[in-house]
């Protein structure tokens, strides 16, 4: 299977008020397609600062990083942009969707980005619905739909532009428990249809629905089962 | 991405905000309508002057006599009798300049008929006259040449004079008395409207000028005029025919250097240009007095943008994580910023122009709305838009997308 991710000597080094602070410090690991793996670790362990990268939010210091065999590194804000909007879904703690737009356009938003024409996008942003279970919902404003829904929308929208990787933030953060194991099986029956997810999160029990476990602690990677 | 979605969102986005668009538009809507009503108002006004400049007709020199001392009392300009007939004779033959030159007379006295009467100007005049003015009559006949020369008691009527007399009947061929002498009505002139100096130039009767010289002034030099109006055969020519005219004049009343002329010229063309520029000065001044409250205007909307992004951050970051680039959030913002005064801008026209008919309507002043300054409003409210939307887009297109998704 193809190497989707790959993560070689990554360093970022912020520098807040003349002070010299080190979130990563040479972490390299690579994700093959069809993995899941969760990323763990307490808050300050820099695991959100390496979903930034993985996300081409924000640059490395220093270090290469390959996405689907693109090295990202040294793209102007322009070609990120791009390149999240063809290779990256993201799904996101507080499910950010757009207030008062209904469902079926925040699930359309990648691809209008991406200039496809709009009943194309239709079509793409109704299938990707039908994957997450919301057939049916599509004309609802985010108001109007529960947490869990929401988050469902959220997830329609990181996979209508089928990317390379799914990228998810804490996705059940902001969920009770029930609806929590209602997205991590949506999860991992996507990851059974073969698409790839890296999931943030600090929860063990929401990381073992993962396949793959890497484990950051100040800054380095401690750990990395499956 | 479309123009289509862009501009479907920037609306979706000023829906959301109905009282805030409305209150961020109102500044331009009033400096629109300021624009438009004042250009209206302004350019109405130089409408007018140039209506009235065409009235005296073009290209003209009026020769009027010059002061006279009376008995150590000197009596203002026109007040002497110093120009003649033969004077306006001698124009028109050596003057090469010239193209026709008309002497009239002109006295108030009332005019009779039947049990009506009506106080007005009687004038006499040539048939040159009527052809350097440019007055036709709408009825009956003009004043001829055979009429001058037999000194004909008959006249024509302006508009005003023959509504007072004869209401809706047709004046022509009834007889009318001026100074108890009986005159045959032979024509009536078209409406002239107002001159320059505001008189109603429809109230005047017109006498052949010998008619007037020997039968209505008692004066002992039957021969003067009061004025000489000349009319240059060109624009270009207009100044040549003053000098000409002055010369003249200066040869046959023995006015050598250093003795004050007893007549003095006045190029009316001239005078009413720079009237004209006058005012076309002052609606260029109202106009952009009007133009400060679009500025105010737009400095609103981009207060109000300056929020909208602050307001926004969070979906500016979800739109960049998902792969919007900065120009289209450049373009989002800058779609609304431009949708808002361009909105603004077609109410502020809409407005300014009820404004303008409003002020024409009441308070009877001439109002003309082009379609240039309503073309110069449009863009220019949509480039108020541009202007001041450019910095909140800017800030909104710059932002980071970490720190954008993560604002709270």
């Amino acid at each position: 299977m193809g190497i989707v991710i790959s993560l070689n000597d990554i360093h970022r080094v912020f520098i807040m008020g003349g002070q010299r602070f080190e979130a990563l410090k040479g972490v390299s690991f690579s994700v093959a397609e069809g993995e899941f793996v969760a990323i763990m670790g307490a808050s300050g362990s820099g695991k959100s600062t390496c979903m930034n990268i993985l996300g081409c939010l924000d640059p490395p210091t220093a270090g290469e990083y390959l996405l689907d065999g693109l090295n990202v590194g040294g793209m102007d804000p322009d070609q990120l942009a791009a390149v999240r909007n063809r290779k990256l879904g993201f799904v996101f703690q507080g499910f950010n969707l757009l207030a008062r737009t209904p469902a079926v356009e925040n699930v359309e938003l990648p691809l209008v980005y991406a200039g496809l024409h709009a009943r194309e996008r239709r079509a793409m942003a109704m299938e990707a619905l039908q994957q997450v279970g919301l057939a049916g919902k599509e004309n609802n404003h985010s108001s109007q739909l529960s947490g869990g829904q929401q988050q469902r929308v959220a997830i329609a929208r990181a996979l209508v532009n089928k990317p390379a990787v799914i990228l998810a933030d804490e996705p059940t953060g902001n969920l009770d428990s029930t609806t929590s194991d209602e997205i991590m099986g949506l999860f991992t029956d996507l990851n059974r249809r073969g698409i790839t997810i890296i999931m943030v999160t600090h929860e063990a029990d929401v990381a073992a629905y993962a396949g793959r476990r890497i484990t950051f602690k100040d800054g380095e990677i401690i750990g990395d089962t499956r | 991405m479309d123009f289509l979605q862009t501009l479907k969102i920037a609306l979706r986005a000023l829906r959301t905000n109905k009282m805030r668009s409305f209150l961020t538009m109102l500044g331009i809507i009033i400096g629109i309508a300021a624009v438009i009503a004042m250009m209206a108002v302004g350019s109405g006004a130089s409408y007018v002057i140039s209506q009235q400049i065409a009235s005296i007709g073009s290209n003209i020199i009026l020769v009027i006599p010059g002061s006279t001392t009376s008995g150590g009392l000197r009596m203002g300009m026109g007040g002497a009798q110093t120009l003649t007939s033969d004077d306006v004779k001698a124009i028109m033959a050596e003057c090469p300049s010239v193209l026709r030159s008309a002497g009239t007379t002109r006295a108030t006295s009332q005019v009779v008929y039947g049990n009506m009467n009506w106080s007005t100007v009687i004038m006499g005049a040539s048939p040159e006259l009527f052809d350097i003015r440019e007055w036709p009559v709408s009825s009956g006949r003009s004043i001829g040449q055979q009429d001058v020369d037999g000194a004909a008691k008959v006249c024509l009527l302006g508009e005003t004079v023959a509504d007072n007399l004869f209401g809706d009947g047709d004046p022509v061929g009834k007889m009318v008395r001026i100074k108890q002498i009986p005159f045959t009505v032979i024509g009536v002139l078209e409406r002239k409207g107002q001159s320059p100096q505001g008189t109603d130039q429809d109230d005047t009767v017109f006498v052949p000028l010998r008619t007037a010289q020997v039968k209505l002034s008692r004066s002992s030099f039957p021969n003067t005029v009061g004025a000489v109006l000349v009319q240059a055969k060109s624009e270009e020519l207009l100044d040549k025919a003053e000098s000409e005219v002055n010369s003249l004049l200066n040869q046959r009343h023995r006015i050598t250097n250093g003795k004050e002329p007893d007549y003095s010229t006045r190029n009316l063309s001239e005078i009413l240009a720079v009237a004209e520029q006058s005012s076309r000065a002052m609606s260029l001044l109202l106009g952009a007095v009007a133009s400060i409250s679009l500025i105010v205007g737009g400095i609103g909307i981009m207060n109000i943008m300056l929020v909208s992004v602050t307001e926004r951050t969070r979906e500016i970051g979800i739109r960049m994580a998902i792969g919007a680039r900065r120009n289209d959030i450049l373009l989002q913002f800058m779609t609304e910023a431009v949708l808002l005064t361009m909105i603004g801008g077609v109410i502020g026209i809409c407005l300014g122009g009820a404004g303008a008919t409003v002020v024409s309507r009441f308070l009877s002043w001439p109002t003309l709305i082009s379609i240039e300054s309503i073309t110069i409003a449009f863009f220019f409210s949509g480039a108020v838009g541009i202007l001041f939307g450019l910095y909140p887009a800017r800030k909104a297109a710059g932002l980071n997308p970490i720190d954008a998704l993560r604002y709270e």
